[in-house]
């Protein structure tokens, strides 16, 4: 009963959303099996932030290494939960001058807006900025020509990444009967045609892996959520 | 100095990448671009629109992704804002549904403004967690994803959306997009069931590989990361330049960072070129040792 | 400079052809004639196909325009009337200030000017009839979307001149649009879903009435054992991550699945595996087959929940506590199942700069380079999707695995059939040009 009743709901919701997909008349009922999954996962949060504090609380209290990170995410936490709950100082919206807290949470002039713009916009951009550095290293030590189908891959690289940038100009002089040469239209082709058609057969094996792994969960071969697999 | 290259510690490879980035920076570089026949095809699917015609504008991205994707965004808003495009803004990533209004703030209404009238002429959605839900469900029913705008109008009493019960009433979509759920979303759940919309997108380098596929078919167009805003800028200028005659200085912000690109991607090259000297060399080396033995 | 004179005879033709010329230009394109509206078939009820005939003189475009359902009309009118309102209360107000009012007796005669305003504009007539589309001059239908099932529509087909005027507008009968059991215009889709389902199932059945399968060999997944173990002799914890994204993602499913086998070996090999999550669902799921997979190694009592933690949402604060984590702690092995984005990278440099073995395996190609660069080992797309059957040699699972083969078969079989029928038909033959045309057309649209 306690593995059934499970199966069952995933069995038949996942039924329903691919009749839905087909049957007119059956369209709401996977609109609102996708309300449902949005509600189960907007409630989940307290699970999620129950567990965030439980185990930041217990490396603080027991000062494990790193308590001081800990820390630093509790405050940050509790912080942006405050300023966002209690609206502080959020303008009142244009329809209802007269109710302080009818405003958007986030809006530019509140605290939680300062916030966003000023500590949260920054530190996102930083972490994806350090993209830019761990791309450069991994080239490094990753692209050697250890054999033929490295050395098709380095020149790739080379054409590509040149061709991505100001310097494929320098081809440009190249006559149009031989456009073809021109290195943004060596970039061109080999976006549209090399990598598309490799793309496009990791993506088929991929669409056709989806469906294989839906089933399975659909069918109970595969039950991650009962934590049988 | 083989040795040392052999085990070089990463530190080195960061400061010539943040050195080849920042001097650019402070000394940019000024280049032209050529417009790619990609950049061309999403200007010309907006371009081609009648006035007045629906759009709907999805920010699908962050701020770790606006320094790549927020020149592209305004300036296809900018262009809307030239066609006088009715403009429905929402987002798929939380942020988006700041970084929209702003752009909306510092680009549609200063250059476009007395075209545009909030809930007459353009309405902002906002975002709605569910993520690709999201699209599932306003494809066939707005309201019930979107009960109201970020104002808390019910949308019935908008009247920019008077005859819009769901997303298939939208001329274009234009989704800037950084990840999941972004354009390939877009693509299964709305395009392929509703190809009469048409959709253009702007993304970043690492994605535009995976939507290749998707071109013409169900992408009519595409700008593939920041070399893709500075070519799209320099038809957006070229046709539609700011009151003064020039280009418009929010829209040369692409092409103002292509300069930091360049320098980057010839360090990139250069690494990857001394990385297999040293790869080489050390083989030869121990290639050598062991004839020797 | 020499002056061009015309003879008065020649200027009355030339004025005479320009008048008629310039007639020609502003006469109005005829009206169509048998404009049909009638219920698009096989739709779920929110369309009308409206047909109709014409010569196509001077014809540029056509415009489409319908009658409002019931539902806006009402809108319509309620937005009429509170524009009415609202300006005629601004103009009253303004009227009272400026005769020296009190503020009250302003607001209270304002109100009563947009009662009287709202009261009014309900009487008024309003355009019956809304723009929907338009289409092209050589086309002599169109489908009118959007449209309400419960109520009935009238259509419009207007000419457009290629001055840009339009002529005399020809309307439908009233229809309804009627919603059916089926899409029509997905039928082929339904036909390959279905047919991949069949032979998965097919297959399900023959392994579950013992026909052996076998399976390739794929490194990673044989490399997963040894990496425990390393872990263990190295007294340092294994870190799987099953992507960032939600238990509705497929790719998390598979995630989550994997990690039940890597959780039983690391039972088995007493090794502590720790699993941060970025979704509060996605740390129950991995709680419960953790704790399950503990249970099945009979080391129930090794389990620890604590060690597989819900971190945040947000894509790189999740990313600089993973990273952060790796640092400190220095795992032996990392393991990344599931979707990830830009913060593939992130993750496995870290990994590599602090010695682990990387497994990863995702079905996000735009990330496969990044993996295939940083780690040991890489499951690309369909060998992650894989990876729950070869780890379990449950022949239900290797089942399921040979229908998925069998799937790519037939579309393997499918793009063949489209490139052979596509360059004979640009070599000159009709027939296999219908037939790559129906299968670009027809199957691959729906």
């Amino acid at each position: 009963m306690k593995s059934t009743v499970p199966t069952l709901i995933a069995t038949i919701v996942g039924v329903v959303l691919i009749v839905a997909f087909f049957v007119p008349a059956t369209q709401s009922w996977s609109e609102t099996a996708v309300d449902w999954f949005n509600i189960l996962a907007g409630v989940a949060f307290i699970l999620g932030g129950g567990n965030l504090i439980k185990v930041q609380l217990e490396t603080i209290s027991s000062r494990r290494p790193g308590w001081g990170y800990a820390l630093v995410i509790l405050v940050s936490f509790a912080i942006m939960l405050t300023v966002g709950l209690l609206k502080i100082g959020v303008p009142p919206a244009e329809q209802y001058p007269n109710h302080p807290w009818s405003g958007e949470y986030d809006a530019p002039a509140s605290a939680f807006g300062w916030i966003f713009e000023n500590v949260y916009n920054p530190l996102t951009s930083t972490m994806f900025a350090l993209l830019a550095f761990y791309v450069a290293s991994a080239a490094f030590r990753a692209f050697r020509a250890k054999n033929i189908e490295a050395m098709l891959l380095l020149g790739t690289a080379f054409i590509v990444l040149l061709g991505n940038t100001a310097i494929a100009r320098l081809t440009d002089g190249i006559p149009d009967s031989l456009s073809f040469l021109r290195l943004d239209q060596v970039v061109a082709n080999t976006m549209s045609y090399i990598t598309t058609g490799a793309f496009r057969a990791i993506t088929i094996g991929i669409a056709i892996g989806v469906a294989a792994t839906a089933l399975r969960v659909l069918l109970g071969i595969d039950r991650p959520y009962l934590g049988r697999t | 100095m083989l040795a040392f290259l052999e085990k070089l510690d990463r530190r080195w490879v960061f400061l010539l990448m943040g050195l080849a980035v920042a001097i650019p920076i402070l000394f940019p570089l000024p280049f032209e671009y050529k417009p790619s026949a990609l950049a061309r095809s999403v200007f010309d699917e907006i371009d081609r629109l009648p006035d007045g015609s629906r759009v709907l504008f999805s920010f699908d991205y962050d701020p770790a992704t606006s320094g790549e994707l927020s020149p592209m965004a305004r300036a296809m808003l900018y262009h809307c804002g030239k066609k006088k495009h009715k403009l429905y803004v929402m987002a798929l990533f939380g942020p988006g549904k700041t970084l929209g209004s702003e752009a909306i703030q510092e680009i549609l209404l200063k250059y476009a403004g007395d075209d545009y009238t909030y809930g007459e002429d353009y309405v902002e959605l906002g975002y709605q967690t569910g993520n690709e839900g999201v699209i599932k469900v306003a494809v066939t029913d707005l309201p019930q994803m979107f009960p109201t705008d970020v104002r808390g109008t019910p949308l019935s009493k908008i009247p920019v959306l008077e005859g819009v019960e769901n997303f298939q009433a939208m001329d274009l979509l234009v989704a800037v997009s950084a990840g999941d759920p972004g354009s390939k979303q877009w693509i299964q759940y709305f395009i392929s069931a509703y190809p009469k919309t048409r959709m253009v997108t702007g993304t970043t380098g690492v994605q535009s590989v995976s939507l290749y596929p998707y071109i013409p078919n169900q992408l009519a167009g595409m700008l593939g990361a920041i070399k893709g805003a500075a070519e799209y800028e320099t038809i957006v200028n070229a046709k539609y330049p700011g009151p003064d005659g020039k280009p418009v200085p929010e829209l040369t912000e692409a092409q103002r960072r292509m300069g930091p690109q360049l320098t980057a991607h010839l360090l990139m090259v250069s690494l990857i070129v001394v990385g297999n000297v040293v790869y080489l060399m050390g083989r030869r080396k121990a290639h050598q040792s062991g004839g020797g033995r | 400079m020499r002056e061009i004179r015309i003879p008065p005879s020649q200027a009355i033709v030339a004025g005479a052809l320009a008048f008629a010329l310039a007639a020609l230009a502003v006469a109005a394109p005829p009206p169509p004639t048998n404009v049909v509206a009638e219920d698009n078939p096989w739709d779920d009820g929110s369309a009308l196909r409206v047909t109709w005939t014409s010569d196509g003189t001077d014809v540029a475009a056509w415009r489409i325009r319908r009658t409002l359902g019931e539902e806006e009309r009402r809108q319509q009118r309620e937005r009429h009337q509170i524009e009415a309102a609202a300006q005629a209360y601004a103009t009253a107000l303004a009227a009272a200030k400026a005769a020296g009012q009190a503020p009250e007796d302003a607001t209270q005669a304002a109100t009563a000017a947009a009662q009287a305003a709202a009261t009014k504009a309900g009487g008024d007539t309003l355009d019956p009839f809304m723009f929907v589309g338009i289409a092209g001059a050589s086309d002599r239908s169109f489908v009118v979307e959007g449209l309400d099932g419960e109520s009935s529509y009238v259509v419009s087909v207007e000419p457009r001149g290629a001055d840009g005027g339009y002529g005399e507008a020809a309307i439908s009968a009233e229809a309804q649009p009627a919603q059916q059991l089926f899409r029509g215009d997905r039928l082929w889709f339904g036909i390959m879903l279905f047919g991949v389902i069949a032979m998965i199932l097919g297959c399900v059945v023959a392994a579950r009435n013992g026909v052996k399968m076998r399976i390739r060999r794929i490194a990673g997944l044989d490399a997963i054992d040894e990496a425990v173990g390393r872990a263990t002799e190295m007294g340092r914890p294994v870190l799987f991550i099953p992507g960032i994204q939600d238990m509705d993602n497929v790719q998390t499913v598979a995630g989550v699945t994997i990690l039940g086998r890597v959780a039983k070996t690391a039972a088995e090999y007493d090794a502590t595996i720790e699993v941060p999550t970025a979704r509060s669902l996605v740390m129950t799921a991995c709680q419960d087959v953790v704790q399950s997979a503990y249970y099945e190694a009979g080391r129930a009592d090794a389990y620890n929940p604590d060690t597989i933690r819900y971190i945040t949402d947000e894509q790189f604060g999740f990313a600089a506590y993973a990273a952060g984590r790796m640092v400190r702690e220095k795992p032996a092995t990392c393991i990344y199942m599931g979707q990830f984005y830009a913060e593939s990278l992130l993750l496995s440099e870290n990994g590599n700069a602090v010695g682990a073995i990387q497994i990863a395996g995702t079905g996000e190609t735009s990330q496969l380079p990044f993996f295939v660069a940083a780690c040991d080992y890489t499951l690309i797309g369909e060998e992650f999707f894989a990876a729950s059957a070869y780890l379990s040699r449950e022949p239900l699972q290797m089942g399921s695995l040979m229908g998925q083969d069998m799937g790519k078969a037939m579309v393997m079989l499918l793009v063949v059939i489209g490139v052979i029928c596509t360059t004979a038909g640009a070599l000159g033959s009709g027939q296999a040009q219908a037939i790559a045309d129906f299968l670009a057309n027809n199957v691959l649209k729906s």
